[in-house]
């Protein structure tokens, strides 16, 4: 869930993947990953070329297969809900060293391992390789309402300060010798988030006062560089195609 | 929970995408009258809390924790659209920026999480109309507690229609309603209690208390002149019955009992019509005929629909439980 974002997965790096402008990479991804989730779960051999393609893009950003497992771990959750498919699925059953599996279940496991693994290492490659502000402005590029782009934004922005403020809450109700041990220690962290909440909020208005006496009316300023070239948009497109081919191969075959 | 890629079939990802597509166009226009030009920064420092308040883990039992879902609190504290906007914006962060929750099902994600959970809670809050300070904190407690169950069972619905495993529907009902009742419990003692918390420092901060604000007066020399502007907005308004608010408890919970019992008794429903019709195909025929227990639609030995029963009772014994006490004591003090 939302535990565990205490890193940002942003790699810098220069390689073509990095270089490739995000309004290019966005959909380039989510057309892959749409392909991905369309595919027969049949077709077993697809998801090992769909692997491969990600293998590839993995290098080709210099992204270490290290770095990509660590970050997995946020799929641990549904993994779990995975692998108990198979025990209370229903239809045939098939005895498996001893336990009867539904194979129906077992089917169904494998489809949610595979295209979820491949749906979050494509993530990961996404967030891996684009900075934070690019994407913000690949977004607005992709014609995503200005105004949720500029939330985003501010989010983006002010993230780490109320993260960081949180942190020194912490720190504090722990150095009067508080640490939330059960359920009736709930009223003071749950006041420490009203706090939060309020010192959040007030923040929000002096950035906002601020950003008045600068001249803010609304909207952000963007320097606009050139949009991607077509040849930009031919190499982001080949992740989606190869992709789609062996879908297509997939399901013919 | 955020779904990943591969959960749910391409049609249903789709859908919801377009449900939720909807759902944010709509919340980006009334954002707008809720927070005027403030909208861009507000909400994106209200975001910022949200996630952060998400890392704040509090010990539920021995060993486990849990964490704030915050659509309802969102709701009650900035408004229902800007909270809408809110929680889109930190899923699509969460998606885009640290691969948690798969780009296709960014669509499941903002329904479920955002989309419904927001609706449900401050429809719960609207429908309690609190007129009391102790009574906002009840509400919320009661939103909060009403919104994650709901918000399980249209998972379930979804998962119905388009889930990419072949459980039973009832058996998937009964076990999100009911962890999802706990960890609504959770969320509401915590929603309230911030909702507290805020209301006791800065009333004027939470949307869902504005109207409660005493109206503002003048103290000059010659006594207190109450201000013209102010006034008309800041009066609370006329006595309703105190009735009102018990037959909204009433109508939430025959709601909950109602969908609830729904979502049990309709796969049984389609199965037959499916069966009948002759569009179930053979293999789900065998599947289901196999299972000795697959038409009782039974999960652990409890029916589904006493199961139903019994989350809606425990949620309108707790909820109302808790409003009549606040309500009773009538309180000087602030909580």
């Amino acid at each position: 869930m939302g535990a565990g974002h205490h890193h940002r997965i942003f790699r810098p790096g220069d390689s073509v993947v990095h270089r490739l402008p995000p309004e290019c990479k966005i959909p380039a991804l989510a057309g892959f990953v749409l392909v991905v989730v369309a595919t027969s779960r049949e077709c077993m051999w697809a998801f090992g070329v769909y692997a491969l393609l990600l293998a590839g893009v993995a290098v080709a950003a210099r992204v270490p297969a290290g770095f990509v497992l660590k970050r997995m771990v946020i799929e641990t959750p549904f993994v779990l809900f995975a692998v108990i498919i198979p025990f209370i699925g229903l239809g045939e059953r098939v005895e498996v060293a001893g336990l009867s599996l539904s194979v129906e279940g077992l089917w169904a496991a494998w489809n949610i391992l595979a295209k979820a693994t491949l749906g979050v290492v494509a993530g990961i490659l996404l967030a891996a390789t684009t900075e934070p502000r690019a994407m913000l402005l690949g977004a607005r590029r992709l014609k995503v309402p200005p105004l949720l782009v500029q939330i985003a934004m501010f989010m983006l922005r002010y993230m780490d300060v109320i993260v960081d403020e949180m942190r020194r809450m912490r720190v504090a109700r722990e150095s009067r010798g508080f640490t939330p041990r059960d359920i009736r220690h709930l009223p003071v962290v749950a006041r420490s988030a009203g706090a939060l909440f309020i010192r959040s909020y007030e923040r929000g208005e002096r950035v906002h006062l601020a950003m008045m006496s600068r001249g803010y009316a609304g909207a952000m300023p963007m320097a606009d560089g050139p949009g991607a070239s077509w040849r930009q948009w031919a190499t982001a497109a080949a992740l989606p195609a190869a992709a789609l081919v062996v879908a297509v191969a997939g399901s013919l075959w | 929970m955020h779904v990943p890629d591969g959960f749910f079939n391409l049609a249903v990802s789709l859908s919801a995408g377009v449900v939720a597509a909807a759902g944010v166009a709509v919340c980006l226009r009334g954002a707008r009258r809720e927070l005027d030009d403030r909208a861009a920064p507000m909400a994106g420092l209200v975001a910022a809390f949200i996630f952060a308040v998400q890392m704040l883990n509090f010990p539920v039992a021995a060993g486990t924790s849990g964490h704030l879902l915050g659509g309802a609190l969102a709701a009650i504290l900035v408004g229902p659209y800007t909270a809408v906007l809110c929680i889109t914006v930190v899923l699509a962060v969460q998606a885009f920026f640290f691969a948690d929750g798969g780009l296709t099902a960014l669509g499941v994600n903002i329904t479920l999480m955002g989309i419904v959970t927001v609706l449900v809670g401050w429809g719960v809050f609207k429908l309690i109309a609190p007129r009391r300070p102790p009574a906002v904190v009840a509400a919320s407690f009661v939103a909060a507690l009403v919104s994650v169950p709901v918000s399980a069972l249209v998972f379930t619905l979804l998962f119905w229609i388009g889930g990419n495993a072949p459980i039973e529907v009832s058996t998937v009902a009964a076990a999100m309603g009911g962890v999802h009742v706990l960890i609504g419990l959770g969320e509401g003692a915590i929603t309230a209690l911030t909702v507290g918390a805020v209301l006791a420092v800065r009333p004027d901060l939470v949307y869902g208390a504005r109207r409660l604000a005493p109206a503002l007066t003048l103290r000059t020399a010659d006594g207190e002149v109450p201000v013209a502007g102010a006034a008309a907005g800041g009066a609370p308004r006329p006595a309703r019955p105190g009735g009102f608010m018990v037959a909204g408890i009433v109508v939430t919970a025959l709601l909950a009992g109602v969908l609830s019992f729904f979502a049990s008794a309709s796969p049984d429903g389609l199965e037959r019509v499916a069966q009948d019709q002759g569009f179930g195909s053979a293999a789900v025929d065998h599947a289901l005929g196999s299972q000795p227990f697959a038409d009782y639609g039974e999960a652990g030995g409890v029916p589904v629909g006493v199961a139903g029963v019994i989350g809606a009772g425990v949620t309108l014994g707790v909820g109302g439980g808790l409003f009549l006490a606040v309500r009773r004591r009538r309180p000087k003090a602030q909580v």
